[in-house]
């Protein structure tokens, strides 16, 4: 641990990103431009999440790590021994027990709280990017909250699809101003961004960070036939018989058979645990 | 009656180089100014200095506003300028490419203007694209497929249609039917014609074609190397040109 810098990056750079981080918080939903620094693993790998959550620890801090809701896949795995390592916190895999989580893909579904902070890893941070590729424009379109251009989107959705087809980085307004992309998250977990914990947003290729304070308006961009709708697999836990969570299909065999479980494993976990079953809790668990 | 637009004094340089200088005219509800002018003549200048796509060194572009009665747009703050250029005025790009959202389909580009302005409810925004697309005469089928499947001529009438959606009052149009074939031009400009006395649409022109501003324009106006030759109806400046360029510019055409 004495090779590295507390959390890896020197002071100087966590001081740069505290105060893009800062302006971000005092502008919800604004896009902060920030010098993005090499990390040592590849950008898919969610760099811009990693800096935020570098420049956001402290000593006293437990850290969780999820993509797509799973504490154990590779690079959740390697991003939180990358801090263990560098910073020697601790980490745990309970959502409750965390004060700072990183996330790919998910929000946890356990309510957070106001001692945590959500950092999410961001790809692509522009909601305007696929219909206007010019940085120049999108700019001044947020800047002049022109966002006619996002509801072209949806309506192209429709037109396709009979309905908002949109699954995941669901564009959002927050507090009635700036249009943001919530990473892609599922929609359905759109509506929980509505939350105690302060959520941060870093994108370490598009070199860019963005915030919601506690409790900050996040609204869904939707048509008014077409609302919007947080949507799930209509189904309960094969597990846990959760009915509230956001559920991943997993193929059981070649013969069609399959079964919905929580894609949150904590949450799924902690439920099994506090002696709730759902179809095939029994024998799979 | 109060003029539309009252251009005064617009100068544009690019450097030492001129582009537009000193022009003045005034613009009446329902007219259509034609701009005629070999290439580099500084019309097109003229026309983005007048849009606000280019700032010009000096004048004012005066328009008057539904709101605020007559204002100076070359000084106004750059969102109401934007807001303006997606309401109450339209620009047709020669080439419906840089004028339309190619990725888009052909109801979403009708309907960007509407959603821009607030529009939030799908079902009438979408039956007011098929109305526009029936009165470009592209078949109301069309809605969904992308402007790349289009010909010329029918990306040229979905940008119309487009710009016209939101009922502008006026309209700028560099060269509408450059790049088009005769046949298609003709139809095109049938169109137009029927589409500015039907909403009484005022309009600017810039084009280097004389069929176009004889068939379009109440007056016209003959530019060359960035100045103002000579103003006048559009009959009367074709049919009895007073300045020797003019008179050029129309035998040349005549010959073709
Ligand atoms: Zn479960």
């Amino acid at each position: 641990m004495s090779d590295y810098n507390f959390a890896y990056l020197d002071e100087q750079t966590k001081r740069m990103i505290r105060r893009a981080i800062l302006k971000g918080l005092a502008v919800p939903g604004y896009q902060v431009p920030f010098a993005s620094r090499e990390m040592p693993m590849p950008y898919g790998w969610g760099t811009g999440g990693v800096q935020v959550s570098a420049a956001t620890l402290t000593p006293d801090d437990t850290l969780k790590v999820i993509d797509q809701g799973a504490d154990d896949t590779t690079n959740a795995v390697s991003i939180r021994k990358f801090f263990e390592k560098t910073a020697g916190i601790a980490t745990t895999e309970r959502t409750a027990r965390a004060s700072v989580i990183q996330t790919r893909h998910r929000i946890p579904e356990a309510e957070l709280t106001e001692d945590q902070i959500l950092v999410y890893q961001v790809p692509i941070p522009e909601p305007l990017r696929f219909l206007e590729p010019r940085e120049t424009e999108t700019r001044k379109m947020h800047a002049l909250e022109e966002y006619g251009l996002m509801h072209v989107k949806l309506y192209e959705d429709i037109s396709q699809h009979g309905a908002i087809a949109t699954a995941y980085a669901y564009p959002v307004k927050v507090e009635g101003r700036y249009v943001m992309d919530p990473s892609p998250i599922p929609k359905f977990d759109n509506p929980k961004m509505e939350m105690a914990a302060i959520q941060l947003f870093g994108a370490g290729r598009e070199q860019r960070i963005y915030a919601l304070p506690p409790y900050t308006q996040v609204v869904s961009l939707d048509f008014e036939d077409h609302p919007f709708e947080a949507s799930k697999a209509d189904h309960p836990c094969d597990l846990c018989g959760a009915e509230d969570s956001y559920l991943d299909e997993v193929i059981l065999d070649d013969a069609g058979g399959r079964m919905f479980v929580c894609s949150d494993t904590d949450y799924c976990r902690s439920r099994r645990e506090a002696g709730h079953s759902g179809r095939l809790g029994g024998e799979a668990a | 009656m109060t003029p539309l637009l009252q251009v005064k004094n617009i100068r544009k340089f690019y450097g030492a180089r001129i582009g537009c200088k000193d022009v003045t005219f005034d613009l009446y509800p329902g007219e259509v100014m034609g701009i005629v002018g070999e290439s580099g003549s500084g019309k097109s200048t003229l026309l983005n200095s007048l849009a606000g796509h280019l700032a010009p060194d000096c004048g004012e572009v005066i328009f008057d506003t539904r709101a605020d009665g007559p204002v100076d747009t070359v000084t106004m703050s750059e969102p109401e300028r934007r807001m303006l250029s997606r309401t109450d005025w339209a620009f047709v790009h020669q080439h419906a490419r840089d004028g339309l959202r190619m990725s888009v389909s052909a109801g979403g580009n009708i309907g960007e203007r509407l959603m821009a302005v607030g529009g939030r409810h799908y079902g009438s925004i979408r039956e007011r694209a098929a109305d526009w697309l029936a009165r470009v005469e592209i078949s109301e089928n069309r809605i969904d497929d992308r402007p790349s499947a289009f010909s010329g001529g029918m990306q040229q009438r979905l940008q119309i249609a487009r710009n016209l959606v939101t009922g502008p009052r006026l309209v700028f149009m560099d060269e509408p039917t450059g790049g088009l074939d005769v046949s298609v031009q003709a139809r095109l400009l049938d169109l137009l014609r029927g589409l500015v006395r039907e909403m009484g649409l005022s309009a600017i022109i810039v084009t280097h074609d004389l069929a176009v501003v004889r068939l379009l324009a109440d007056r016209l106006m003959v530019m060359k190397d960035g100045c103002v030759l000579e103003t006048g109806l559009t009959d009367q400046v074709l049919d009895d040109p007073q300045h020797g360029y003019t008179q050029l510019l129309v035998s040349s055409v005549l010959h073709v």
